[in-house]
């Protein structure tokens, strides 16, 4: 007896057989964004209604403390020291999904993020912990360096590891299925904050 | 339990009982022209579209001529990174691989994402039957599970429904299912959807088992691509042990690097937004997760094989063709009695299933050929050829045939054609605008007949053209 695999594949085969070779689609290179990354990125992430600010690489750490407040945020693993609020909880031993739901945000960094379509991107590398981080607490602030932004949906691929889970956020949770107006937040934060260091001439440290 | 499409009448039948409801003609007038806009305005900003969509069109193609291939390709890599596939040749095992998976874990309930593949082989009541509850997260799929209804839209699977009737399905019956609706709750969106959260944040906290669809399977490395908006879609996929994803064999891209342009093309064309808010990627099983994929044929391999149908599984899902469509707009998704509504729906339902119902034989007739759901696919279906095609395959009445034998007869030859008209124009008197008889009279009950001229254009064009 054939299993259905062998039977799908079969069904396949036979389907197409004696159709003519597709062309190659060739690498695509579409028209990038021109001009500012950074002034697009900003344009583009405020458009979601995130909440951005653009400061020196060296006010990044009072520019933290002071959005912050009095929140009470978890700091994945690998945070750059130098950005680190006064006081936050650690992912370390892991927190469970419960005491993640009761903690006010989360603060981290990206992988990437896209000037044109206003995203980050997030591959769980240092300082951005497990996908559950930043997706319980009701609040997220997200700290990247302005050469991280890159002008296009293009370059982020190709500088992306697909065998890491990625999460590519672009604005808060948000729906549009009653009446189609826009709500921000139904299941993830509600409020996303990101602030950009801006510090051209150096590449972004490494933690 | 939800309802099913099963037994629904033939599309005129439940197209005229659609219109007559104002109520939804006025929603979805409203819905449709609002996200139509949207697509619009965001369309027009990349300057490169049509390459992009002459692009989409070519990717998917040679997906679908290579399919085997590709699809050998996603075992290989999936299961090197750890996960398990399944295939599923019809709807029946689909459900049965996944209630043995979902039986295994020793768990008795589901959180899913809003996916249509497990919408087509009703996966809900077949886990309802062995005693498993799904809970559907996404908002408009929470609204029509509550409100024990079907959904009518691709994307947004609640757009027949407006403000109030959500609140009033949310106090009804939230409480059945699990938190019931706050007290004072008002029909503010800002405020249904709050109450959406905290109806939801429980379960997603406590269920240990997820299933999903997926946008797209990247062949190259088995990566699975989700694409969201609610934050739903990333619990169910990131907070369970076990995640099991269902996924029609079409939905392949050949290599990490083609995401780029699918991610260009399907935000802009479904929500009309640049990006939709979050989108998950993931390679197997990861963070300690156990991961399950089912490659579901259920009648896919059918339409791979008609050489002009075969392009309706170049879809994208993205509904754009039912934001422009003039007959979806007045009628709604409900009318197609299936859970693929709209134009895309109009060609890819009776492919899919076949054309032995009265509704299915029906729906290549749901259009009126104006070709607007072809001018916005971001992967260049031809959906009037296709229809056409459909409709050329089905039965048709001895009088239509009649008819047309008649008038291929006619056509063959200038001076037949010269002749009927003569005899045509002489007894213009006695054509009815209204009301032909016989098999005519199904016709000129919603239109008038053309009036006859006096005379042809050949006739005119001898006695003035010189």
């Amino acid at each position: 007896m054939s299993s259905s695999r062998d039977r799908i594949l079969a069904a396949v085969r036979a389907a197409v057989a004696g159709a003519p070779e597709v062309p190659s689609a060739g690498p695509h290179e579409w028209v990038r964004p021109s001009g500012g990354l950074l002034e697009l990125f900003v344009e583009r992430l405020r458009d979601y209604r995130a909440v951005v600010h653009v400061v020196p690489a060296e006010e990044v750490r009072a520019t933290v403390a002071e959005v912050l407040g009095e929140r009470r945020v978890v700091v994945p693993e690998g945070f750059p020291p130098d950005w680190l609020p006064s006081s936050f909880l650690r992912d370390e031993p892991p927190l469970s999904v419960v005491e993640l739901d009761r903690v006010d945000g989360v603060v981290s960094t990206c992988a990437v993020a896209v000037a044109e379509t206003g995203t980050i991107v997030l591959d769980g590398g240092p300082g951005q912990g497990r996908r559950a981080l930043t997706l319980l607490p009701d609040y997220h602030l997200c700290v990247l360096t302005d050469n991280q932004i890159v002008p296009s949906l293009s370059e982020a691929v190709a500088a992306l590891d697909p065998h890491r889970p990625l999460t590519w956020i672009s604005g808060p949770s948000a729906t549009s299925d009653i009446e189609l107006n826009r709500v921000e937040g139904v299941h993830g934060p509600r409020t996303l904050n990101v602030i950009v260091a801006t510090r051209r001439t150096t590449a972004p440290d490494s933690p | 339990m939800s309802r099913t499409f099963v037994g629904m009448p033939a599309f005129p039948r439940a197209a005229e009982e659609a219109v007559q409801d104002s109520q939804l003609r006025f929603n979805l007038r409203k819905a449709t022209h609002t996200i139509r806009g949207r697509r619009a305005a965001v369309v027009d900003e990349v300057p490169d579209w049509a390459a992009m969509r002459a692009a989409g069109k070519v990717v998917k193609d040679d997906v679908l001529r290579n399919l085997e291939r590709y699809l050998l390709q996603v075992e290989e890599a999936v299961t090197r990174a750890g996960g398990h596939v399944h295939w599923a040749a019809d709807a029946a095992e689909a459900n049965a691989i996944v209630t043995r998976l979902v039986e295994d874990t020793g768990h008795r309930e589901v959180v899913k994402v809003k996916s249509m593949a497990t919408q087509e082989i009703g996966l809900n009541e077949a886990l309802a039957q062995a005693g498993i509850t799904a809970y559907e997260t996404d908002l408009a799929e929470l609204i029509v599970q509550l409100g024990d209804d079907l959904p009518s839209h691709i994307l947004v699977p609640a757009i027949h429904r407006n403000r109030s009737e959500i609140r009033e399905i949310f106090q009804e019956n939230m409480a059945r299912w699990g938190r019931p609706a706050p007290d004072g709750l008002t029909d503010e969106p800002a405020t249904l959807a709050d109450a959406a959260r905290l109806h939801l944040r429980e379960r997603f906290l406590s269920t240990k088992v997820g299933i999903s669809g997926a946008n797209f399977v990247i062949a190259e490395t088995g990566t699975l691509v989700v694409l969201e908006s609610e934050g739903n879609g990333r619990m169910c996929l990131t907070l369970p042990e076990t995640l099991i994803s269902v996924v029609g064999i079409e939905k392949v891209l050949p290599t990490w690097r083609d995401l780029d342009l699918f991610l260009r093309l399907l935000p802009r064309s479904s929500t009309g937004e640049r990006m939709n808010p979050y989108t998950s990627t993931w390679t197997a099983g990861v963070e300690g997760q156990e991961f399950h994929l089912v490659l579901l044929d259920n009648g896919r391999t059918r339409v791979l094989a008609d050489e002009v149908g075969r392009q309706a599984l170049r879809c994208i899902r993205c509904s754009a063709c039912l934001n422009v469509c003039p007959v979806y707009e007045r009628v709604g998704g409900h009318a197609y009695g299936s859970v693929y509504p709209g134009p895309i729906g109009a060609i890819l339902t009776p492919q899919l299933r076949g054309t032995a119902s009265e509704l299915d034989a029906s729906l290549p007739y749901a259009s009126s050929l104006c070709g607007a759901c072809y001018d916005v696919c971001p992967v260049a279906i031809d959906i009037p050829e296709v229809l056409v095609h459909l409709r050329a395959r089905g039965p048709h009445p001895a009088g239509e045939r009649a008819g047309m034998r008649a008038a291929g007869w006619v056509f063959s030859r200038a001076s037949r054609l010269r002749g009927v008209q003569r005899v045509m124009s002489r007894m213009r008197r006695f054509v009815p605008r209204r009301w032909l008889p016989g098999p005519g009279s199904a016709w000129t009950q919603t239109r008038d007949v053309p009036a006859v001229p006096a005379e042809s254009f050949r006739e005119w064009w001898e006695r003035e053209g010189r």
